[in-house]
């Protein structure tokens, strides 16, 4: 039987804010337990929670980007359940009301095509605390610097029917949380994470199959191999005749498997009630207005802008517009290229690309700055070196010595232009090689390059090629 | 000294009669002498009490003073205090000292009140005779084999055998105005919102608010004005300035509308305290205001919603005490389940439990809509017929409580015959408004209260109504015998 996956995933993003969502403390990552979280993230008695707005415009701007409804009001609830990193007993998130709901996002597809993936809602909540089994003998510690951390949980509808489709919903969304700078987007420190709801079904039929979550999973790469596993394990099941139990199921990336969390779990009730802490947020026109007045241009209208502008393949302008920070470096190299679009492009993707992966060092690390290697391709343009030349350029610029001119100057490495130059030179080489010439006279044409060579040699590269080319045919046939 | 209001200290004060010091030290000493017949003082701060004292005294001598500048007062042992356990009446927190102090522990500290201790109560509030404490039950000062009332039954008793001038209470469904009627004091809950709940341990969070507990409405016009107000660090206060009640409390009562709620007169309602309320309302009239009948018709259904919706809250208010990082924690815990089961089961007594169990079971799956939904819809229903009956009347008038101080134990054992004795004051709660209890008599040699419920944000005319009615009658001046 062929078999259909469904899957739906539940995104956290920890939200860039500088406090937390409902304290003052201090939301950096990496302090020593327990020194960021307040009365309020212990969950003292008398202490209450007042709203971050900054969360708040932060949610407000991803509703916008996914063309969801930002509501103009939402209700904060409490979700109950006891566990020792969770301070209050309860988790303040957001049930029946979310802030942002009914949106979507399109996702591009191997075969070119695009895929419109629905968002059924995004809420504000708070972080819990982490527990801490290591180093302390059989019993746990608690660190609450987490505790109260504000995140959005973005969740899809089951839109997706591959792991593949779902690693690259992921991934959009991974670039638009940053694009919006309301998420750093950080997935070893978990601030962005996500569950999968995975389900199979025979192929054609129209009602789901029963589910598993796999809870927590914070890499890419963890949430293509943990869906591929889900799927097959599901499949295996059903096809021995026997039935996939709902449950949450944890990834372990060291076997490659997931395996299912506590059963006990699974009779939690939270008796979700709003919590009467906190009013209703109540969102006015204006202030929805004023936030999308505010939103940075987004990687779907940028990608769009990139193929009318520069003319650009849709696929270079995807993989320049996947993250903020790449496509800042390209239009900032463009720009001081003077306008060289679709050389730029080639740069950015080819040699630079190319060496930052080898060195393993993101774009914002780049040795070369986009002022110097657009510099390096108006050398390109105005002659002044060729193409093969200007990656001796670009590895010297990256070795840190110096801007392309000065490069350039240093090394000697200036393009010979000068027409009477280049004749000189095509002459010697020609009195140099008599029988060659005699050879090419006598219909042997495939010896130009021969003799392109020879005069490259003689240059070291510098002499214009175009050039070459042009006073080499006119002197060959003599 | 302590026969004097708090007014008259302020004034006594300020004219150099005696220093804060003298009347803190004066206080502390009756605490300490008469206290153990009452048992309404958990905790005495008496440190800290005679260096808030020497302060005030200092700024009395510069001449920069506000009314409760060195008036002494006891603290409900709900209110956070900073260094100073905060038991909540709870052996859950017999152990804790709040690491922070609350807004009107703060408010009322910059006023320059000196808190002389934390006062006894049921425990987390929870309870309408103060039987319910960890710390034993109080003993009302006019009998002492009855209960003051509660939740802020050690605040109420504390006024009334003068062991302070001024106390602070919650009220969630009746807490400052029943206790205060069983002890012929005055007491008022604010419009909710009124005062920051900031560092006031939560019972049910849309219900809970501050308010003064004193022998005169004057008085609570004092310490009022003092603890209310804006707070940004709780979302439920209101941003609106606050009355000068003070100013407000000479008005004359010429043409206020005063309505007569016929559900709060009928069945249930002992029939000498009926006639200390009509008696009470014939001294309205001679003082010039029109009453009439009115009705809520919805009242019935205060103590059934109220039910369900306070113990809801309470619920989820009170899973932070699980033993982890404050409070009770049982011994040995053999896993995380022990540590939770014993640390609560150990911690709270069994009211609490019990409003626990009712909560979370209002709440669970498949009961919520008909059980705190509903109670949500009803709570729409009675705030209604309070907006609709103040478009005819000024101020609702009726029984605080529809019987006196009954006996140490007689309800302990029935929670629903407790629970309906704050069959008028709940309904307030539900609707979010204000209303006082003033004494209105005496029915056996025990205090009869007389509530006056206004509109929201209507305080000053509350305590207006409360002070001219105080200027005809001597009900508020009434000593309880061993008290003088």
């Amino acid at each position: 039987m062929e078999w259909e996956a469904v899957i739906g995933l539940e995104i956290h993003a920890q939200l860039a804010t500088r406090s937390k969502i409902f304290s003052g403390a201090s939301t950096a990552y990496g302090a020593e337990p327990n020194t960021q979280a307040c009365a309020v993230d212990l969950g003292l008695p008398g202490v209450l929670p007042v709203l971050n707005a900054e969360a708040v415009r932060m949610a407000a701007r991803f509703g916008l980007a996914t063309h969801s409804t930002v509501a103009r009001r939402s209700v904060f609830a409490r979700k109950n359940y006891f566990y020792p990193d969770l301070p209050k007993g309860y988790q303040i998130s957001q049930f029946e009301l979310p802030i942002v709901h009914d949106g979507y996002l399109d996702i591009d597809l191997p075969d070119g095509g695009t895929k419109r993936i629905g968002i059924t809602r995004a809420h504000l909540e708070e972080d819990a605390g982490k527990s801490l089994h290591e180093d302390f003998h059989g019993e746990t510690g608690i660190d609450l610097n987490r505790a109260g951390t504000p995140l959005l949980e973005i969740v899809s509808e089951p839109d997706l029917r591959s792991a593949q489709e779902a690693v690259a919903y992921m991934k959009k969304i991974h670039a638009l949380v940053r694009y919006l700078e309301i998420c750093d987007g950080n997935m070893q420190e978990g601030s962005f994470r996500c569950d999968a709801n995975i389900s199979v079904r025979p192929k054609g039929q129209e009602a789901f199959g029963t589910r598993s979550e796999i809870k927590n999973i914070n890499s890419f790469r963890f949430v293509e191999r943990a869906i591929n596993y889900e799927i097959e394990r599901q499949i295996d099941i059903l096809e021995a005749g026997g039935e996939i139990v709902q449950e949450t199921r944890l990834y372990d990336s060291d076997k490659n498997e997931t395996r299912p969390m506590r059963s006990k779990e699974e009779a939690n009730d939270y008796r979700y009630f709003p919590d009467p802490d906190l009013l209703p947020l109540v969102l006015e026109d204006a202030f929805v207005e004023e936030v999308r007045t505010t939103l940075p241009e987004l990687p779907d209208a940028k990608r769009d802008r990139f193929m009318s502008d520069y003319g650009l393949s849709r696929y270079d302008a995807s993989v320049l517009t996947a993250t903020r920070e790449m496509a800042t470096y390209f239009e900032a190299t463009v720009e001081a290229s003077g306008g060289e679009g679709k050389l730029s492009a080639n740069w950015v993707m080819g040699e630079l690309s190319g060496l930052l992966n080898k060195e393993g060092l993101d774009i914002v690390e780049s040795p070369v700055s986009p002022e110097q290697l657009g510099g390096m391709l108006k050398r390109i343009q105005d002659g002044t070196i060729s193409g093969k030349i200007a990656k001796q350029v670009f590895e010297a610029i990256w070795a840190g010595e110096g801007d392309a001119d000065t490069v350039i100057e240093k090394k000697g490495l200036k393009q010979i232009t000068d027409p009477a130059a280049i004749e000189k030179i095509i002459r010697e080489v020609l009195e140099a090689n008599p029988k060659q010439v005699e050879q090419y006279r006598a219909g042997q044409e495939k010896l130009l390059g021969f003799f392109v060579g020879q005069v490259m040699k003689a240059t070291q590269g510098k002499a214009n090629p175009g050039e070459v080319n042009k006073l080499l045919g006119k002197l060959l046939q003599g | 000294m302590h026969n004097k209001t708090l007014a008259e200290l302020a004034a006594g004060l300020r004219a150099g009669e005696f220093s804060s010091e003298e009347l803190t030290r004066h206080l502390l000493a009756r605490i300490g002498r008469l206290d153990p017949r009452l048992n309404s003082v958990i905790t005495l701060t008496e440190e800290r009490a005679l260096a808030q004292a020497r302060a005030a005294d200092a700024r009395l001598a510069t001449g920069e003073v506000g009314p409760l500048t060195g008036i002494p007062f006891l603290h409900k042992d709900i209110f956070c205090t900073d260094g100073v356990r905060t038991s909540c009446g709870s052996r859950m927190l017999d152990n804790f000292e709040a690491p922070y102090d609350a807004t009107v522990t703060e408010k009322l500290a910059a006023a320059g009140a000196v808190m002389l201790g934390k006062t006894n109560m049921d425990e987390f509030a929870m309870g309408s005779s103060n039987e319910t404490s960890f710390y034993g039950p109080v003993k009302n000062p006019w009998d002492l084999e009855r209960v003051p009332g509660g939740s802020s039954g050690g605040s109420a008793a504390a006024v009334a055998a003068r062991l302070a001038p001024a106390a602070t209470g919650t009220d969630t469904g009746g807490s400052i105005r029943q206790p205060a009627a069983l002890c012929g004091i005055t007491g008022i809950k604010p419009t909710y919102g009124r005062v920051s709940r900031w560092g006031m341990i939560a019972f049910a969070s849309s219900l809970d608010q501050g308010g003064p507990m004193t022998r005169t409405a004057e008085d609570a016009a004092l310490m009022l004005a003092a603890m209310a107000g804006f707070d940004e660090r709780d979302s439920t206060s209101i941003d609106r300035p606050v009355d000068d009640y003070a100013a407000a409390l000479g008005r004359p009562l010429q043409g206020l509308r005063i309505g007569l709620p016929k559900e709060y007169f009928g069945e249930g309602l002992d029939a000498a305290v009926g006639a200390a309320i009509e008696a009470a309302i014939d001294e309205y009239r001679k003082l010039g205001a029109e009453v009439q009948d009115i009705s809520l018709p919805n009242t019935a259904l205060a103590v059934p919603a109220y039910y369900v919706v306070a113990p809801a809250e309470c619920s989820s208010n009170l899973s932070r005490f699980d033993g982890v990082r404050f409070g009770h924690r049982c011994e040995n815990p053999r896993d995380l389940e022990d540590l939770y089961v014993r640390s609560r089961g150990e911690g709270f007594g069994a009211e609490v439990k019990r409003r626990i169990m009712v909560g979370t079971y209002a709440l669970s799956a498949g009961y919520y809509d008909a059980y705190y939904l509903k109670a949500q819809q009803v709570r729409q229903l009675i705030r209604k017929d309070f907006i609709d009956a103040f478009e005819q009347v000024d101020l609702i008038l009726g029984p605080t409580s529809p019987t006196p101080a009954f006996r140490l134990g007689e309800k302990a054992d029935d929670p629903v015959t407790m629970y309906l004795s704050d069959i008028y004051t709940i309904a307030v709660n539900l609707a979010g408004l204000p209303g006082l209890s003033i004494p209105a008599g005496f029915v056996d040699g025990l205090p009869v209260g007389l509530q006056l419920i206004g509109s929201y944000f209507d305080e000053a005319r509350l305590l207006n109504a409360a002070h001219q009615y105080q200027q005809v009658t001597d009900w508020h001046g009434r000593v309880p015998e061993g008290f003088e």
